[in-house]
């Protein structure tokens, strides 16, 4: 690779990189510092030595570990449905022809733009019918596919050359094997987005499972970061450890995919 | 080729054929049924039931009772109803200007090839990723006045302590420059993408006819990004008119209710409580609000679109 020159843009953009990275090496830094440290004034800026006395807390005597695992089975349960629901239904919408398919589309489509708070009471009250409060079906049922992930496998579906089917097509193949041996073999781009955008929607969500969860066996990370966090006022040590473990799928995930999040996160900017 | 649009063009003619075009619209339900069920399922039955909740008394748990326009007349004259409006006008009249300009500015720093432009790019996005809830927790702890390391640096630098959570002239400006650090990411990437799509020639043209940079700016590239600065003000108004989760793990719309936002009045109605019909009508309220909006940034859109 060839060396690029020096540029002054260095001085506005690496202090400007640093203030945004700031506050996250501050979680990790106090995550990792005695309680002395923290509780003396004014508090020290850098700890001694590492210590890792808030990790050891949060794993052996808090729920942490149990929280981690409520979350992954919701946002695995979710991100494995909306593929295989979101594809499924993207590709009828995409490519076969039936009665009141645009129709349906349409409606899909107009209830993305319904506000999360109009629904929360009615949802609340048909998963209570349905008896799944305080259990992980409540977080699961309502995100096991979005009209987005729907609309973005049509589109991309849509996108695809039709040749690449019609061979198949006319061998006799049925639309499952088509959409399963030919078409998404062609849609990582689209798999990869839903995924995304699915993990990070359930992953990262709070108001949902307040209101649908009361136990603290079934809390998520979130909400059971948020309930310790009241709870143990003092150690922030333990509170910030807790914290890096809620958030350090998410980062690991980004900076390992980095190039399929902020492809996934434009695109909803520029087709929307 | 001359492929009819849904269908493949296989001849009409063979009964196979047919045979498989009537088949068709059974796969197609087949297909889109689990999307249709679960998504209309729980969003339109759940809008209409939130319309009838407005007009009725309900606890969640006993049978309700109508009560006509009530709840929506309580709710004009509820002062913590309108204080929890103001706020979140404050907090959004800051929140999507500031974001959508400073994401601008940071993307068009960002559009150059120098040594570690990727590392800067994913630092100033990184803070995106992060829930809402971890950067409550986490500047709650920054900002607590006992032993965050806010008011440890500013008593190093001789300046004195500040409440910031606690001081109910401060806690929603704080949720506001919280909601910048991590939501300005996303209006620069959003920006990133479209300046690789404004045309280098057009840029190269006004250049030539003697355009300075602001020039450019001014007059070629702001213009090419129209499309997008009014996709990032619509997304960013949205949500920002229901921002809650922060709150909720910050300040549970204290001190004093100065930082109650509309999203957590709607909670608080219906979650602790228990007057749901009541909570069903602010809702309804802000849902209206949206859609205006909306309504009107989609108008704007088609005839900056027209032009």
């Amino acid at each position: 690779m060839k060396r690029l020159p020096f540029s002054a843009w260095h001085f506005v953009l690496a202090p400007l990189a640093l203030l945004f990275a700031l506050p996250l090496v501050w979680l990790l830094v106090s995550s990792v510092m005695s309680n002395a440290e923290i509780n003396r004034f004014p508090p020290a800026l850098w700890p001694h030595g590492i210590n890792l006395g808030g990790y050891r807390y949060v794993l052996g005597n808090a729920l942490f570990p149990r929280w981690f695992l409520n979350s992954f089975i919701v946002s695995a349960v979710a991100v494995t449905a909306n593929l295989v629901l979101g594809s499924l239904g993207g590709y009828a919408f995409a490519r076969i022809r039936f009665a009141g398919s645009k129709i349906v589309l349409g409606l899909m489509l107009a209830t993305m733009v319904i506000p999360f708070q109009l629904t929360m009471i009615p949802t609340f009250l048909v998963m209570k019918h349905l008896g799944l409060i305080d259990t992980l079906g409540a977080l699961i049922v309502p995100s096991l596919v979005t009209p987005l992930s729907v609309f973005l496998f049509r589109q991309f579906f849509v996108s695809l050359p039709r040749e690449l089917e019609e061979a198949a097509w006319i061998d006799g193949c049925g639309r499952l094997r088509i959409l399963i041996s030919i078409v998404l073999p062609l849609a990582r781009p689209a798999l990869s987005t839903v995924a995304v955008l699915t993990f990070l929607a359930t992953w990262n969500d709070l108001t949902w499972p307040l209101i649908a969860i009361n136990s603290d066996s079934t809390y998520t990370l979130q909400l059971g970061l948020t309930t310790f966090q009241g709870q143990h006022h003092t150690q922030w040590a333990a509170v910030m450890a807790g914290n890096v473990i809620t958030v350090l799928p998410v980062l690991l995930g980004f900076l390992l995919a980095q190039k399929a999040f902020i492809r996934s996160l434009a695109s909803t900017g520029l087709k929307g | 080729m001359a492929s009819v649009v849904g269908t493949f063009t296989v001849d009409p003619r063979s009964k196979a054929a047919k045979r498989r075009a009537r088949g068709e619209g059974a796969t197609g339900w087949a297909f889109v049924s689990p999307s249709v069920v679960i998504i209309l399922g729980l969003s339109v039955v759940p809008v209409l039931w939130s319309l009838l909740l407005s007009f009725q008394v309900n606890d969640l748990v006993s049978p309700s009772e109508w009560v006509g326009l009530a709840n929506y007349k309580a709710l004009l004259k509820d002062p913590a109803f309108g204080s929890a409006v103001s706020h979140t006008l404050i907090y959004t009249v800051l929140y999507v200007p500031l974001s959508v300009v400073a994401g601008l500015a940071i993307a068009i720093a960002l559009d150059r090839k120098i040594a570690f432009i990727g590392l800067y790019r994913t630092l100033v996005f990184v803070p995106f990723v992060v829930s809402a809830a971890a950067q409550g927790v986490l500047f709650s702890f920054v900002l607590d006045p006992e032993f965050g390391v806010a008011n440890s640096v500013l008593h190093k630098l001789g300046l004195p302590a500040q409440g910031f959570f606690s001081d109910p002239g401060q806690a929603l400006y704080l949720l506001v420059a919280i909601s910048l650090w991590s939501g300005t990411g996303f209006c620069v990437i959003v920006y990133l993408a479209g300046l690789q799509g404004v045309s280098s020639e057009l840029v190269e043209a006004a250049r030539i006819d003697g355009a300075g940079r602001w020039g450019v700016l001014r007059h070629v590239t702001l213009p090419a990004l129209t499309p997008v600065t009014i996709f990032l003000v619509l997304f960013q108004t949205i949500n920002a008119l229901q921002v809650f989760d922060l709150v909720f793990v910050t300040t549970k719309g204290g001190p004093l209710g100065s930082t109650t936002v509309i999203v957590y009045f709607i909670w608080e109605k219906a979650f602790k409580t228990f007057t749901a019909g009541y909570s069903a009508a602010a809702a309804y309220t802000l849902a209206v609000a949206l859609l205006v909006v909306g309504v009107a940034l989609q108008i704007y859109r088609r005839r900056v679109a027209a032009r």
